[in-house]
């Protein structure tokens, strides 16, 4: 048995909405009060100055393994969480292969056990192969341990499939997360369709493509009463159809990235491949409304959308680059500077889509720091300032748009189940 | 090392950018610089003197990604007017087609001793992912749908040649503005220079948010005809487009074709440009391309001085960064 005192911290747990200074109790990997009273403990931290709260969990991080270890490994990846912060991470079913059957979903979680770093909740796949065609066995992935389905970044484009995804997957109470975007008006598009995109000679990804397909899949959660989760939602459109969706009790929740919210289009002038994401960096006026939706609770959930990409594979014309870039070890500081620095969200709205919202949205008892909890904890230095260098990630991809950003806030103590799995005068922590 | 020609084409103000990459980077005093010295290499070819050694003992290499006729002939020609050392490489498809990225095909030519790149490449932005990567001058000769600089500076000189000025000309950019680096070119020259544009083609082929560059738009040729001094008609870009624009090729050139009906409707000293290659009978009928009111190819001479001046004006920034 090992006890665990983290005193004087500020405690914000929006779960049971706490936010005072406090000290926080663990025992083994349990969570056994908050309190203000000191006690003997085995380990002590201190955490003056510091937020503690409950680990973070970012519902949306693409690992690449099986099939990608170039860009990056399941240990890598789950080292990078550690260093943003998080304690989970929910991952894309988008290998090679594609994690499709029971077989894929357990060699994901061996494989998050042998690295050791942090929790990962594997999503399966919709469609076998995510090819949109028929179901994958969704079924036989619950058991396997998938906790929700998507096809990532591949729209499941046929509207009678997602009906049925919708209501087969009410079965198991798990949601179907999509990628929101009509593909035939998005075909070899690499930016958001504006004033940029004209003068810059590259084809354009215009907001309707996303605006129509949240539009026709909030009308299918509807008439199947499924669970529905947008992915990294960016336009004005998108919110102002999920804020009425939730108005009528739509079972619809939505997600952000901080990329979305720090950048617009105009970023593009550089042509830097870095700044080539799916869906594409909008303008300001779907930025003010996103944060709108932030500040109401239309969207629920702020994730990274990690996509690393090896830097042979991103670093070329700006049409043969992927989309995506790597996120989790600078969501903090990017939400701190676009949501916290202008006074939009507090720090207890802020760790709450970052805690309990995705947790209840995936239905795993995460996000809280309530006594019996499991004792993942994030130790926050909100006043750190530090300056992005992609050079030390724990990614082992470097495609970050943020390199050279001065920020403020990050991680300063992980820990996982009990453990500390993070510090971060330590560097990374790769087994 | 002054040589002859040095003295003989010295510039008025300093040139001091390292690459070409777009009209967009430039100021109308920089446009003006390109085109005077344009015009003074114009004199002097005239004049007899075609062969300059501005350019000897320099390399440049001609990087085409994309199939070109013209641009790769007249900026080969054109360095060799300089007598400049000329490579060129020419790769029909993907730079990938041998493993080999392009940037990495770049670098290995440019270790070759290579002053100027000329790049063409169907990807907007490449010439700026080339400069971010190489030493040398990179020159833009295309790239996607983004800018075509040399092909709108030689546009505005026929232009300025024709009329002795730009500003308060009214020009028309007629047809597939959507996928035109020409248009693009030419919208940031002649609005830079004071030029009142108007671009004109079918809806689906203007791009959204155009008119925030400064330009008119209009639907209707035959609206626009009689208000206009010279009109840049585009080439449909049909490998570029995906899926159809518009109904028909005979719809598109009942509406927006160059014929000799639509001449007599324009003013009366109208000038006709095309940037080509042309689709005679879509943009432009024959009778009008080689009719008195075409200037095509006084396009195609102009362009081999627009490409000598920006040769050498690059050339000149090296040497005075190499001095200093």
């Amino acid at each position: 048995m090992s006890t665990t005192l983290i005193r004087g911290g500020r405690i914000v747990d929006p779960s049971q909405d706490i936010d005072r200074v406090a000290n926080l109790f663990l025992r083994d990997d349990k969570v056994v009060a908050i309190d203000d009273a000191t006690a003997v403990a085995d380990h002590l931290v201190d955490a003056s100055g510091l937020v503690v709260c409950p680990g973070l969990i970012d519902m949306h991080v693409s690992l690449r393994e099986p099939g990608d270890e170039k860009d990056e490994t399941i240990s890598s990846g789950t080292a990078a969480a550690l260093a943003g912060g998080m304690t989970s991470v929910v991952c894309m079913p988008d290998t090679s292969p594609v994690v499709d059957n029971r077989a894929a979903v357990e060699f994901v979680q061996l494989q998050s056990d042998r690295a050791g770093h942090c929790h990962v909740f594997p999503l399966g796949a919709v469609t076998k192969n995510h090819a949109g065609k028929e179901l994958a066995e969704i079924g036989q992935l619950v058991e396997g341990g998938a906790v929700a389905f998507t096809d990532a970044k591949n729209p499941v484009a046929d509207a009678e499939i997602m009906r049925r995804a919708l209501e087969y997957t009410r079965m198991f109470n798990c949601p179907i997360f999509n990628h929101p975007q009509v593909p035939e008006l998005v075909a070899d598009g690499v930016m958001h369709e504006g004033q940029y995109s004209t003068f810059l000679g590259l084809r354009g990804m215009p907001a309707a493509a996303e605006d129509i397909m949240v539009g026709r899949d909030i009308a299918l959660a509807e008439m199947a009463d499924g669970r529905l989760h947008l992915m990294t939602i960016s336009t004005a459109g998108s919110v102002d159809q999920i804020r009425r969706a939730k108005a009528r009790n739509v079972r619809v929740t939505a997600e952000v990235t901080p990329q979305h919210l720090a950048l617009t289009d105009a970023e593009l002038q550089t042509f830097d491949s870095n700044c080539k994401v799916d869906p594409p960096l909008r303008s300001q006026q779907h930025i003010d409304a996103l944060v709108e939706g932030l500040k109401d609770g239309t969207i629920d959930v702020i994730c990274s959308d990690h996509q690393p990409y090896a830097v042979e594979k991103k670093d070329r014309e700006l049409d043969q680059a992927p989309f995506g870039i790597v996120g989790m070890e600078t969501l903090l500081p990017i939400c701190i500077k676009t949501l916290i620095e202008p006074g939009h969200l507090s720090w207890s709205e802020l760790i709450a889509k970052l805690t309990i919202s995705p947790a209840s949205i995936l239905g795993i008892q995460k996000g809280t720091l309530r006594p019996g909890a499991d004792a993942d904890v994030t130790l926050i230095d909100p006043k750190a300032q530090w300056t992005i260098d992609a050079g030390k990630f724990c990614s082992k991809s470097r495609n970050t748009p943020f390199a050279g950003w001065e920020v403020c806030g990050r991680a300063h103590t992980v820990i996982v189940s009990g453990h500390v799995r993070y510090r971060s005068n330590g560097g990374c922590h790769q087994k | 090392m002054s040589t002859e020609s040095d003295r003989e084409t010295s510039t008025k103000g300093p040139w001091t950018k390292k690459h070409l990459l777009g009209l967009e980077d430039l100021s109308a005093d920089e446009i003006t610089l390109i085109l005077d010295q344009a015009a003074e290499f114009k004199l002097l070819a005239t004049a007899g003197k075609v062969k300059l050694d501005a350019l000897s003992g320099t390399v440049v290499a001609n990087l085409f990604f994309e199939p070109s006729t013209r641009t790769r002939t007249s900026f080969s020609l054109a360095a060799k007017r300089l007598s400049a050392d000329t490579v060129d490489f020419s790769s029909s498809g993907s730079s990938l087609t041998k493993g080999e990225t392009f940037i990495d095909t770049a670098r290995n030519i440019e270790a070759m001793g290579v002053d100027q790149v000329v790049v063409r490449h169907s990807t907007s932005g490449t010439p700026h992912l080339l400069a971010k990567h190489l030493n040398a001058s990179v020159l833009n000769a295309g790239d996607g749908t983004h800018e075509h600089p040399t092909q709108g500076l030689l546009d505005i000189f026929t232009i300025r040649e024709h009329r002795k000025r730009i500003a308060g000309l009214t020009v028309a950019l007629v047809g597939d503005i959507l996928h035109s680096r020409v248009a693009r070119s030419n919208i940031w020259g002649l609005t830079k220079l004071g030029a009142r544009v108007i671009v004109c083609g079918p809806s689906t082929l203007i791009p959204p948010h155009i008119e925030k560059l400064g330009v008119e738009v209009s639907n209707n040729f035959d609206k626009i005809l009689g208000e206009t001094d010279c009109i840049n008609l585009l080439r449909i870009q049909f490998e570029r487009q995906r899926g159809a624009f518009f109904p028909s090729i005979r719809e598109y050139a009942h509406f927006f074709g160059m014929t000799a009906d639509r001449i007599r409707s324009a003013k009366s000293d109208v000038l006709i440009l095309a940037p080509g290659p042309i689709n005679r009978g879509v943009e432009l009928t024959p009778d009008v391309a080689d009719g008195s009111h075409s200037v095509i190819l006084d396009q195609v001479t102009n362009g081999l001085v627009i490409r000598m001046a920006c040769l050498f004006l690059l050339h000149q920034c090296r040497q005075n960064k190499i001095q200093s």
